[in-house]
């Protein structure tokens, strides 16, 4: 199918977004990297009167180290954060995650801006933004503010995003010492959105995980924390009857949406197993 | 690959190309982009043309406005299918072979009531794809819901809508086979085993989806059409018919075909309003099907629930099969090659390479409110093989046999043949026995077993499962043309002297990219004697080409390939007759060898064969009085020893199953096969891969995923998965030539085997990884979630 | 800036020649290049960003010419199968997937390609079953991939050797 006829506007600075925003409300649509939202469009699942093109705002760009923060520009590519050596240093869960977004074509035009106000459960960023209780910054005519991962992503593609607003950047506190981090994914198919993800973010010492965040992937109408889990690890030295504690109290806090071939009962085991092998090397020591 | 040839003797006097790996002349312009696909091609006053399909199963059209459509930018016509029917007749799409199928008469778009969900309804034509689709929003159609029928298990009920009422019922074919003696046989088993199958709905997914361009010219009414099609013969006698013209004022051209597998052999509703359009308008339209149509007006395949029992006697014979089998085909059976043909299949070919003596089976073929099926690649073979592959396993399990030894045991032995099987399926000759020991070696089985036994002590759970199997290939008008279908049996070909000493081939068979011109110039090339660099193949032109049946039903080596080979023979005898005319030799002292005339006994050259185009075709003055040169010979073949011919092979697959999650790696599949002789090892091996892959993708991932009110939940190619590279095993091919007699080239078909077995041999691996669970999983697309269910995980 | 319907004049730099169109921004890339520019060797095969037929090279890397607007290409470098050609950039990769057989009907080939030339030059050590894993954004409805991963793989392995060769007598390559 051919994308039914919009407006496009490229405005050069943020300002210009700002006052585009203003006049066309709900009609304009922001692009970033266009992944998803071109092929909305071309399957005329959204029709909007203008496209607001932010690829040359220079404000969305860059990834730089901004005292205990790692800033990552909301136009920042999915390929560039991959690849980038200040990510694997700061904010390793990052470099962790990138492959398994998509194909190599998509992650070169895919941002991380774009998938953190896309909010799509099953993406990779959001829940690694909230493991790693990352701050959503989000610029408007008014100015700039940060909100945590935890309270930007309210509900199936909802945001907090005002009218007006623009994710600018993700902010992420750099690694702190002893950090422990592992993403894990179950995906059909290499490459195709996961049935079930974790992300895990700890403070390890040998056996011992404290101040830990798991957040799981495609299991809800946002990234979900198991808090049940973290509490039963938490500052515990791990072993296999631990892991099975926290396993269970996983899937008993849960309550998974099915997708097309795996029902709630599969995601909540599916997630279960996750858990499971990301700690038992933790229980080993290994 | 590996091939035991070596009994082979060669096809012509000097077998250059024949048996090699020669590359395909017409693959390198398509690694430059250099193709011409239909979508590729661009007319004076073209127009484009997107239809308003159903949104439902089913419906009544109650009105529709076309008022604000046809001010919308661009656009030169809106029709609905009244409208249409005054230009296109109306079809039934049945066979008076298969006895007692019924269909209803269907229209090119929908008659006021719409039966599946994609059904087209009303065409918008514009300037542009994106005009057209710009009007279909502004389309006023409104209909209201009827009841669907969606559940093929109550489609027969008394209490169930019947689709078609002039049909009296939901049933569009029935039949039953019994041999006899086939509870009598279960009676006495030792070992029974009985399986209930579920087959998922699916479809073929070309990366090209369906397009064709139909241009009519009124001042000299003729109709020609651009198409992405398997049969052009047999399309342009559809169009013949169903406009009332001339077949010699139709043309259907197929250059480059973007991927078939027997999506693009049916003759859709689409396709007749597309030049329906074009006759009513007088000037060329257009049609893509964009991939979201795709999915819901392509054909779909394979949608079976098969209930089978196996009985054996302690000694591991195989005593009977019997199966039951249920297929649900959409609203109505496909034209013209119809839609119970797969369930027929599976009927004719469960049990298909065993030597027992009792099978009954009962096969019912239902409408329902989905997408119609079809003829997809394998037809049948993957449904009849997995439920035949699957209890010979079942009831090995029950002996406590290894399953490969009972296959042994079993396989009609090669020293059998001609003989006919259980169904009455007639098979010429086949070599199990040769293919078994083949894999077997192969594969190092024991060594195999081995380490599966080791890694189960570790909690690492492989599986190993096989897959003997049949197939029918170079059909005879058994299939089609007896049942009064027009679609022929035979293929023609034309080989043409030019006058340097090239030479032309046009075939009635097509490319697909099976490779089918490739080989079609080996074999030229050899039966003439020239080299392959000068000949050039010329298919997929109603124009151009002898009259033929295309490609399909795996017989375009077979029976396009022999007519090439007959064509060749004779032009080379009319070359030789004329050098010896020229030479005033004996025709017997001369053979044709690498473009040359040579001395048979001295080896020698004696004239070059452009030498002999160019006396040939401008200075005929300076032959001998009464001897011209029939240098453009046409041969046709069609294959009637046999109902089919039918091929056989073995498929393995090592998996492993992670029994945590459910997930599945597919570690390695290997395949001997039997297609007779193989003219191109390198495309037959890659036959095989590609259509094992296919079949993996039945197996493991595709299926079309209805809900329960009959609207289809994962139509796109995000949803719908496909087999991927990072998931593919690696696949071992090799071959054994057991060459047909029915023909002088003695090649059998090699498209489909692969298809044919793959679902069977990943199904019985995965249920041989589980075996230790005592868990088994018997519906295919086989999910994570099906594992962990018959695991007891979820 | 006053927003209409009009169409767009872009700059873009396709194959080597410098173009001044003007475009509809609701066009992508893959049909500008195809319809306004006569470019088919890149297909259209989904027009939803999954079968990978259109991946094209722009300003060097592989996108989905599908999820790109032709807008979106102003002043950019494209090149397509036509442009690769030209250039002999993958002539080792177009002559092994004719050698290995590694397409069937031809409809993936020119987005295999570009997504194979990426990969030997971004990662010209990859395994095979980094080959397989890279490969895997595209889709082949006919091979069943394993050709293409040889067609790859012998390309990879030539090029290294080449590379090595080169290395030893001192020759920059």
């Amino acid at each position: 199918m051919k994308a039914p006829a919009f407006d496009y506007a490229k405005p050069a600075h943020l300002a210009e977004a700002f006052a585009l925003l203003a006049r066309y409300g709900d009609e304009a649509k922001l692009l970033a990297g266009g992944q998803s939202l071109l092929a909305a469009l071309n399957l005329r699942l959204s029709e909007p009167s203008l496209l607001i093109d932010l690829s040359c705002i220079d404000a969305l760009r860059g990834i730089t180290l901004v005292g205990s923060k790692l800033r990552i520009g909301a136009l920042t590519t999915h390929t560039a954060i991959e690849s980038s050596p200040l990510v694997a240093q700061h904010a390793p869960l990052l470099t962790l995650a990138a492959p398994h977004i998509a194909h190599r074509a998509i992650r070169n035009l895919g941002t991380i801006g774009g998938s953190i106000a896309y909010a799509d459960p099953a993406a990779e960023w959001p829940t690694c933004a909230l493991a790693l209780d990352a701050a959503i910054v989000v610029a408007s005519a008014s100015g700039e503010r940060r909100v945590a991962a935890a309270d930007f992503f309210q509900g199936l593609y909802q945001t907090d995003l005002q009218p007006g607003e623009i994710v600018s950047a993700v902010e992420v506190p750099v690694r702190a010492p002893h950090q422990w981090c592992q993403f894990s994914e179950l995906a059909r198919r290499h490459g195709d959105y996961a049935i079930v993800g974790l992300a895990a973010v700890a403070v390890r010492q040998a056996n011992t995980l404290t101040q830990a965040r798991l957040v799981l992937l495609g299991v809800g109408a946002v990234p979900l924390r198991a808090h049940a889990a973290e509490q039963l690890i938490e500052g515990k030295a791990l072993s296999p009857a631990r892991v099975d504690q926290a396993v269970d109290a996983l899937r008993d806090s849960i309550t998974p949406v099915a997708d097309l071939t795996s029902s709630a009962e599969t995601k909540r085991h599916l997630a279960g197993v996750l858990l499971k092998r990301i700690l038992s090397p933790v229980v080993s020591g290994v | 690959m590996s091939s035991n040839r070596r009994n082979l003797p060669p096809v012509t006097g000097h077998d250059r190309y024949i048996g090699t790996s020669a590359s395909r002349p017409n693959a390198a312009r398509l690694t430059e982009g250099r193709g011409t696909y239909v979508d590729d091609i661009e007319l004076p006053q073209m127009v484009h043309v997107a239809y308003w399909r159903s949104p439902a199963p089913h419906a009544r059209i109650t009105r529709i406005d076309a008022d604000f459509a046809r001010l919308m930018p661009g656009v030169v016509a809106v029709v609905d299918g009244a409208e249409m029917a005054k230009v296109c007749k109306p079809w039934v799409a049945t066979l008076s072979h298969m006895v007692g199928m019924k269909s209803a008469p269907q229209y090119p778009l929908a008659m006021g009531t719409a039966r599946w969900q994609g059904e087209p309804v009303v065409a918008v034509v514009a300037q542009t794809r994106a005009q057209a689709e710009d009007a279909l929003q502004y389309l006023v159609v409104e209909w209201e819901p009827l009841p669907a029928v969606v559940d093929t298990e109550t489609a027969l009920d008394a209490t169930t809508p019947v689709i078609h009422p002039e049909l009296g019922d939901n049933r569009c074919f029935t039949r039953t086979l019994d041999t006899g003696g086939v509870d009598e046989a279960f009676a006495r088993a030792d070992a029974v085993a009985e399986i209930t199958f579920q087959f998922g709905r699916h479809t073929g997914v070309t990366l090209e989806p369906r397009c064709q361009i139909s241009d009519y010219n009124p001042s000299e009414k003729r109709l020609t059409v651009y198409h992405s099609q398997q049969a052009p013969h047999m399309m342009q006698d559809l169009y013949s018919r169903q406009f009332d013209l001339p077949e010699s004022q139709i043309r259907v051209v197929c250059k480059d075909v973007g991927g078939s597998f027997g999506i693009k052999v049916h003759a859709y509703p689409d396709d007749f309003a597309t030049v329906a359009l074009s006759i009513m308008l007088g000037r060329p339209v257009k049609f893509v099907a964009d991939r979201l149509e795709s999915f819901t007006s392509d054909i779909h395949a394979r949608q079976h629930r098969v209930t089978g029992r196996i009985a054996a006697a302690k000694s591991g014979d195989i005593l009977a099969f019997e199966i039951d089998d249920l297929t649900g085909i959409g609203p109505y059976s496909m034209f013209p090659r119809t839609s119970a043909i797969e369930g027929n299949q599976v009927v004719n070919l469960v049990g298909g390479p065993y030597r027992h003596q009792q099978y009954r089976a009962r096969l019912n073929v239902v409408f329902q409110n989905k997408t119609p099926t079809c003829q997809y690649r394998g037809v049948g073979h993957p449904i009849a093989c997995a439920v035949t592959e699957a209890l010979v396993d079942a009831v090995a399990n029950t002996l406590e046999t290894d399953p490969l030894q009972l296959r042994r045991q079993n396989v009609i032995p090669d020293d059998a043949y001609p003989c006919a099987g259980i169904s009455g399926i007639k098979f010429e000759g086949l070599s199990h026995q040769a293919c078994l020991d083949k894999i077997t070696a192969m594969m190092d089985y024991p060594a195999l077993r081995r380490e599966q036994s080791e890694l189960r002590q570790r909690g690492v759970f492989r599986g190993i499962g096989f897959a003997a199997l049949i197939e029918l290939t170079n059909p005879s008008a058994a299939f089609y043309g007896v049942g009064g279908a027009r679609i022929s049996a035979q293929d023609g070909a034309t080989i043409r002297l030019e006058p340097t000493g090239a030479v032309t081939v046009m075939v009635g068979v097509g490319e697909q990219g099976q490779g089918a011109e490739g080989i079609f110039a080996q074999i030229a090339a050899d039966a003439v004697g020239v080299p392959m660099s000068a000949v050039r193949v010329v298919t997929g032109d109603t124009d151009v080409t002898p009259y033929g049946g295309g490609t399909w039903a795996s017989r375009g080596a077979g029976i396009g390939g022999e007519a090439v080979l007959l064509a060749g023979q004779a032009l080379q005898q009319n070359i030789l007759a004329l050098a010896a005319a020229i030479l005033k030799r004996d025709a017997g002292t001369l053979e044709l060898v690498d473009a040359s005339i040579i001395d048979a006994t001295s080896r020698e050259a004696v004239m070059a064969l452009s030498e002999l185009g160019r006396i040939a075709y401008f200075r005929p003055d300076t032959l001998p009085p009464g001897v011209a040169g029939e240098l453009m010979v046409t041969r046709h073949y069609a294959q009637r020893d046999y109902p089919f011919i039918f091929t056989n092979g073995v498929q393995a697959s090592l998996v492993e199953v992670d029994v945590d999650t459910g997930f599945v790696t597919l570690l390695k599949h290997w395949v001997v096969e039997d297609c007779g002789r193989v003219i191109n090892p390198m495309l037959v091996d890659e036959q095989m891969r590609g259509a094992i892959v296919q079949g993996i993708g039945g197996a493991l991932y595709e299926e079309c995923l209805y809900d329960d009110d009959g609207l289809l939940q994962n139509g796109n190619m995000a949803d719908y998965l496909l087999p991927m590279a990072a998931e593919m095993p690696d696949i071992d091919v090799a071959h054994i030539e057991t060459p047909t007699r029915s023909s002088k080239l003695g090649a059998k078909g090699a498209g489909e085997a692969g298809t044919a077995g793959a679902p069977a041999a990943v199904m019985n691996a995965i249920n041989d990884a589980l075996r230790p669970f005592k868990a088994s999983v018997y519906s295919q697309p086989i999910t994570p979630e099906k594992i962990l269910r018959a695991l007891g995980k979820v | 800036m006053n927003a209409t319907l009009d169409q767009r004049l872009i700059r873009i730099t396709v194959n080597n020649v410098v173009h001044h169109v003007a475009v509809s921004p609701r066009q992508h890339l893959v049909d500008f290049l195809r319809d306004e520019l006569g470019l088919k060797g890149s297909h259209v095969g989904c027009e939803h960003g999954v079968c990978g037929a259109c991946s094209l090279l722009v300003n060097g890397q592989l996108v989905r010419g599908c999820l790109m607007l032709a807008v979106q290409a102003d002043g950019a470098t494209v090149q397509t199968i036509e442009g690769i050609t030209q250039s002999g950039a993958a002539a080792d990769l177009q002559a092994a997937f004719v050698a290995r057989n590694a397409l069937q009907c031809g409809y993936c080939t020119p987005g295999m390609l570009a997504a194979a030339l990426d990969l030997v030059k971004s990662r010209p050590h990859a395994t095979r079953a980094e080959v397989r894993e890279w490969m895997t954004g595209n889709y082949c409805r006919c091979t069943g991939y394993q050709a293409i991963v040889d067609a790859v793989c012998d390309v990879l392995a030539k090029r290294a050797a080449k590379q090595s060769a080169a290395g030893q007598t001192g020759v920059q390559s």
